[in-house]
């Protein structure tokens, strides 16, 4: 075996030279990384930086301008049985009529066409599946009528019983509380590990992500920093990225990026750390 | 012979033997159910504009049939696939896009019902025009028509049960089923293709501006008690088809009822019965509803 196919066993994401434009703005200018699998990236940046746009064209959801993404060495029509996908903003109505099972067991054979039909292997593995994001509690209540955390469970499980080798999270923290935040990411973390799946983690603020996260790729004015947090969130080279000054200080293990200056009134580009729950 | 002497006075005498009742009652049971079945995903989907607007859209083609001395069932049926296609086409995936594109399909077409109904009632040989068409025609459905609403019926509960899964998915989130490799222009044109035929049945049952009813009320109830989609449908179906029965049964009662002494129509009583047990349903399961803890979408 060659250096180059051993280098690709291992590299689940390839993202290169990427450009995007949306109705002519542009909104990802020559964005270039890979993941390895079982590698956690948490993908951080202020709303309208490009999350969601980078993660839909590495989905194939959004063409990209120029450059190229390839999952696992597959191009765009092959790729989506390798991706697990949990969107943003789900928003699931208390009305429908699905339990939190059936939409896990929709993460098996949702595209497919027919009524499902239950066997004992499809239930036994959506019993599994729901057991390890510890869901088995509710799996028999309507999604609709559950909390915001426990659906990002059972979203976490519809994404990975299909035995992803990449898993895609699109703010998975919006609207949770803050210990449900701690749980969601230790969760996917503890999972990810498990099935050694890579995981690109979008969110607002890297702190929750900061226990768990082996790269942090930050994302800023259509541009991406991605390495280690020691070496990407730092002042020279967020200011970088930035385009402006802007100060990283650390308080009680928790990192605050500072833009601005006095003259122009202060103001947090990553919000500001919340307390410690009781 | 106290439950047959309370039967009797509930049930009036020669209701079941009646030629127009038999054919009544089956074709309103076949009705109700395709209804039930489309109409959970219709709610869900959030698409009951398009299906009411179908079921409007749809008496421009009724109209025209009952001109040309078609029955006006042929009429509905083409006209809803026609505006069901052109509303998919011109309407773009966003909630907000899809209904501007069925409420310009929409006004065009009642137009259209408009100046059909007009040469309808102006032409003597077609009176009752109006009145069938809007509000139904279930006691003078020839028998010969029974099997060709069979047909309708079997390809509307068919399409839906085919796109089940990618529908269910596509409900709960476009971008999920997308990202899994869902078509959603086809399932959108599939579902469509449902709605219209549905909404065809009920308008031909209890009329087109009233086939609504039919399609969101039983749905709509149903979805309150159950938490599964295959529940949900068949008891959708249930009440659609009770509601249509007991409306079927009350209209033939009401023959010697005042002030016309010729019956009052079944449209009302379906529609009645519908919406009683909405209210009921709402008030039995309000309280649990309201209890319910925030979602995400509360809290958004």
């Amino acid at each position: 075996m060659t250096d180059a196919a051993e280098g690709s066993s291992t590299e689940i994401l390839s993202v290169a030279n990427l450009s995007v434009s949306l109705a002519g703005r542009e909104i990802l200018r020559d964005v270039s990384f890979t993941c390895d699998a079982g590698e956690f990236i948490g993908l951080i940046g202020s709303n309208g930086a490009g999350k969601t746009t980078l993660l839909r064209v590495i989905l194939g959801l959004t063409a990209p301008t120029s450059g190229s993404v390839r999952v696992a060495g597959r191009e765009r029509s092959s790729r989506k049985p390798l991706i697990g996908y949990v969107p943003q903003k789900i928003g699931l109505d208390p009305d429908m009529p699905i339990r939190a099972r059936d939409l896990v067991g929709l993460g098996i054979d949702g595209h497919r066409f027919g009524i499902p039909r239950p066997t004992a292997k499809r239930n036994a593995l959506i019993d599994e599946m729901l057991a390890a994001v510890d869901a088995t509690r509710f799996a028999d209540a309507r999604v609709g009528n559950l909390s915001g955390g426990e659906q990002q469970r059972i979203m976490i499980a519809h994404a990975l019983i299909s035995r992803p080798r990449l898993l895609l999270l699109d703010e998975p923290l919006a609207n949770l509380d803050i210990r449900s935040e701690q749980e969601v990411v230790s969760l996917v973390a503890r999972i990810a590990a498990e099935q050694n799946v890579a995981v690109l983690f979008a969110a607002h603020g890297m702190n929750p992500l900061l226990p768990v996260m082996d790269r942090v790729a930050y994302i800023a004015r259509g541009r991406v920093a991605i390495g280690t947090t020691a070496e990407v969130v730092t002042t020279e080279s967020l200011s970088r990225l930035y385009g402006r000054h802007v100060d990283v200080v650390t308080v009680h293990n928790r990192i605050l990026v500072v833009a601005g200056r006095e003259d122009e009134g202060l103001h947090h580009v990553e919000p500001v750390p919340r307390a410690e729950p009781t | 012979m106290i439950v047959a002497g309370v039967g009797s006075a509930v049930i009036e005498p020669g209701f079941f033997s009646s030629a127009p009742v038999q054919v009544a009652l089956v074709v309103g049971a076949i009705a109700a159910v395709v209804s039930g079945v489309v109409g959970i995903f219709t709610v869900v989907r959030g698409q009951s504009f398009a299906g009411h607007s179908l079921a409007d859209i749809g008496t421009a083609g009724g109209s025209a049939a009952f001109l040309v001395g078609v029955n006006p069932l042929y009429g509905f049926v083409a006209m809803n696939l026609v505006a069901g296609g052109v509303m998919e086409l011109i309407g773009i995936r966003r909630p907000r896009g899809r209904d501007v594109a069925t409420g310009i399909v929409l006004g065009a077409a009642l137009g259209f019902a408009a100046l059909f109904l007009y040469f309808d009632t102006t032409s003597t040989s077609t009176t009752g025009a109006t009145i069938n068409v809007l509000f139904g025609s279930i006691f003078t459905l020839p028998s010969s028509i029974v099997p060709v609403i069979v047909v309708l019926s079997v390809l509307a509960i068919g399409m839906t049960c085919f796109l089940y899964r990618p529908l269910l998915l596509s409900s709960l989130s476009p971008d999920l089923a997308a990202a899994r490799g869902v078509s959603l222009r086809f399932v959108g044109i599939g579902f469509l293709v449902s709605l219209a035929l549905a909404v065809s049945l009920s308008a031909v049952t209890i009329g087109a501006i009233l086939s609504t009813a039919l399609l969101i009320g039983p749905a709509a109830t149903a979805l309150r008690f159950t938490k599964r989609t295959g529940s949900a449908i068949v008891a959708a179906a249930a009440i659609g088809v009770g509601a249509t029965w007991l409306g079927i049964l009350l209209s033939y009662d009401s023959y010697y009822w005042t002030p016309s002494h010729r019956g009052w129509p079944v449209s009302f009583f379906v529609v009645a019965v519908v919406f009683v047990v909405y209210l009921a349903a709402d008030l039995f399961t309000g309280h649990r509803v309201t209890a319910r803890r925030p979602t995400m979408r509360g809290a958004r």
